[in-house]
């Protein structure tokens, strides 16, 4: 360990510049990115992305072609898994089912060549702060799902690693104990202030965890950012797509105003969005709208003044307690549109087939040059 | 209306029962009877021509004859060194089969395994004489490459027994291992390397637990595919092979003493059943859970 770099400053991870090409296609493709001590980080990608391939590669199951890695302000290269400070947490867990409890916790204790008695009374205490005290002598088998998870955590972090590597942990579990479950591997994280690097395809679980979130699409990052960030202000067509139940809109530009572009769609809908980069009238454009920032009314003159209005015709309502939204179509375009109702219960009865006006603040659209467009 | 349900279960256990007719058949026919027979047999001693009583005889005569009881616990020990060494030699084998090599290649290493036994085992064991006897390809080759001075006969020792008995068994191993290995998920292995795990220890606290029931089914099989083998030893070994079994067919072909050779045969029989339930009680393992492994 180098005596050089301060304690407190120096991040638990840097990735540097690192590929992984695959026979056909490039995993992770020159990416370099850094994580703070004491923080929980998300890579937050599709399946395919490269986020399964980049956490291997710091647990040190898969080398990198190129680039380093360095923890703890080591360099990992050349370092065999079971030598790196680092553990990780399975996506199907992976506890040992020919062991209890106790004996998996106290595992990577053994292999460090800590004595029984010191290693046992370790691994309960480890127990002890995941709340299952008492449970060392179960089979794995006799324990719940979230029980599990708890073990497969204690299991790492009783090894006190620089850093817990989670490949999409919650993924097996159903979704009333996956929601339970986030809200527990928050409060593990702070208690133990371990640095988490977590991979996810869950947006909500990312957005929900973590201190930071790093995008992923064809092994490259498509932005880093605080959850707030990548919600509010995306940098790319693909974050703003990925992040969030969007409205993807495509058209053209058909006039520039400063940041405000008005684009017109193919069925000839006109709307207006705010351009992240400056776009030239004709250009190919692809526009996101969040179901939240539009609104809705009955009468026209109800909405904020100085925003275009919209007709919809309501297609279906999509109930879903507080996350209700309702489906509309504009009127003349027939574009499929997103709106999420208002949780004061206003437009609860609300009709199918109904006509409807809606407006949104085009500071709070976002449209991106279309993909195509790009390089 | 009402008998439906039970003439149901009724014409269902006739299928069942119809379906395993042939086998049960089968068993009754040639293992039960037989046995029955033989143990009949065994518990009887001639006392004139013609004439036949009930007795011990043929047991005491084994365990007051030297010779048998030196050949039974040589049969014994010599099965439980081939088999120990078939799972030595099977193990790797069966972990690349099921965890290095996947698909074409996986398939490719389990017909290699899978060859010799397109062979009948006397033209496999009369290639293995081929090799080994003095005039043979590896003496020769040995003695022209000097490390012998002469041609030296490699046939009709314990070691050249144990080589044929490995190579005849391998598969009867191989396969319940593979069956093993596939059924241990690769994410075990990567977890216990990622908590410091090394080669040996998770050979140790992973791999064999898991594949225990797998283990112990191979060598049971092995074993008893050993104890009662009669060619590999006798074509291998000569007249220095002394397996139990050549002891059986001398006293049924060659003394006629079907007595005799029924008593023998039970206690081989006994042999192979309490090797098995000692393997058994010592690995901790059920013979229901090891069957359905096999």
């Amino acid at each position: 360990m180098s005596a050089a770099a301060p304690e407190a400053a120096a991040p638990d991870l840097e990735v540097r510049s690192v590929v992984k090409r695959f026979t056909d296609h490039v995993a992770v493709d020159a990416l370099s990115f850094s994580v703070r001590r004491g923080s929980f980080f998300s890579i937050l990608g599709p399946s395919g992305c490269g986020k399964t391939t980049l956490l291997r590669m710091i647990a040190g199951f898969i080398q990198p072609d190129d680039g380093d890695i360095v923890i703890g302000g080591r360099s990992m290269s050349g370092v065999a898994p079971n030598r790196r400070p680092v553990n990780m947490v399975f996506q199907q867990l992976a506890l040992f089912p020919m062991m209890s409890v106790g004996e998996n916790v106290a595992f990577g204790l053994a292999r460090r060549g800590v004595a029984r008695a010191e290693r046992l009374r370790r691994a309960e205490a480890m127990l002890e702060r995941v709340s299952l005290s008492g449970a060392g002598h179960k089979r794995v088998d006799e324990l719940s799902g979230g029980q599990r998870q708890r073990v497969a955590i204690a299991r790492s972090l009783v090894l006190e690693p620089t850093l817990l590597l989670l490949d999409e942990p919650l993924g097996a579990l159903d979704l009333k104990l996956r929601e339970h479950m986030k809200i527990e591997l928050k409060q593990l994280q702070a208690a133990f202030g371990t640095t988490f690097v977590y991979i996810t395809h869950d947006q909500s679980e990312a957005l929900v965890l973590s201190d930071h979130v790093a995008v992923m699409n064809r092994g490259r990052f498509e932005q880093v950012g605080t959850p707030q960030e990548l919600y509010y202000a995306p940098a790319t067509a693909f974050v703003a797509g990925f992040v969030g139940a969007n409205n993807r809109i495509a058209g053209t530009v058909t006039a520039v105003d400063g940041p405000i572009a008005e684009l017109v769609t193919g069925d000839g809908w006109s709307i207006r969005a705010r351009c992240s980069r400056p776009l030239a009238t004709g250009a190919a454009v692809e526009a996101f709208v969040r179901p939240e920032v539009a609104m809705l009314a009955r009468v026209a003159g109800e909405l904020p003044a100085g925003q275009t209005v919209h007709v919809g015709i309501v297609e279906s309502l999509l109930f879903d307690g507080a996350n209700s939204a309702v489906l509309l179509r504009e009127r003349q375009s027939r574009f499929e549109f997103r709106i999420a109702l208002p949780q004061t219960g206003r437009f609860a009865d609300l009709k199918v087939a109904e006509q409807i006006f809606f407006s949104f603040d085009p500071e709070r659209a976002v449209c991106f040059a279309a993909a195509g467009d790009h390089g | 209306m009402v008998d439906t349900p039970a003439g149901g279960a009724w014409k269902g256990r006739l299928m069942l029962g119809l379906m395993l007719a042939p086998a049960v058949l089968w068993l009754f026919a040639l293992i039960v009877l037989p046995h029955v027979d033989l143990a009949l047999l065994s518990f009887r001693e001639r006392l004139a021509p013609r004439q036949y009583g009930a007795s011990l005889a043929q047991y005491r005569t084994f365990f007051g004859e030297p010779l048998y009881w030196h050949v039974f616990v040589r049969t014994a020990v010599m099965s439980a060194i081939a088999t120990a060494l078939t799972l030595l030699f099977a193990f790797p084998v069966a972990w690349t089969i099921a965890k290095l090599t996947r698909g074409r290649t996986s398939a490719l290493l389990f017909v290699v395994c899978l060859i010799p036994f397109w062979v009948s085992e006397t033209v496999r064991t009369l290639g293995w004489m081929i090799l080994l006897r003095e005039s043979g390809v590896l003496p020769q080759l040995l003695a022209h490459l000097g490390v012998t001075d002469v041609p030296v006969e490699l046939l009709y020792h314990d070691a050249t027994i144990l080589v044929g008995l490995v190579y005849t068994s391998l598969l009867f191993m191989v396969v319940p291992l593979v069956n093993s290995f596939e059924s241990l998920d690769n994410s075990l292995i990567e977890a216990a390397y990622d908590l410091g795990g090394n080669a040996g220890s998770i050979l140790r606290e992973i791999v064999i637990p898991h594949a225990t029931p797998g283990i112990t089914a191979g060598c049971i099989v092995v074993f008893m595919l050993t104890l009662g083998n009669y060619l590999t030893p006798n074509l291998l070994g000569g007249k220095n092979s002394q397996w139990f079994t050549e002891q059986i067919y001398t006293q049924f072909i060659t003394r006629f003493n079907w007595e005799q050779g029924a008593a023998f045969g039970f206690l081989l029989l006994a042999l192979s059943t309490a090797m098995v339930w000692v393997g058994l009680k010592a690995s901790g393992q059920r013979f229901g859970d090891v069957m359905r492994r096999a």
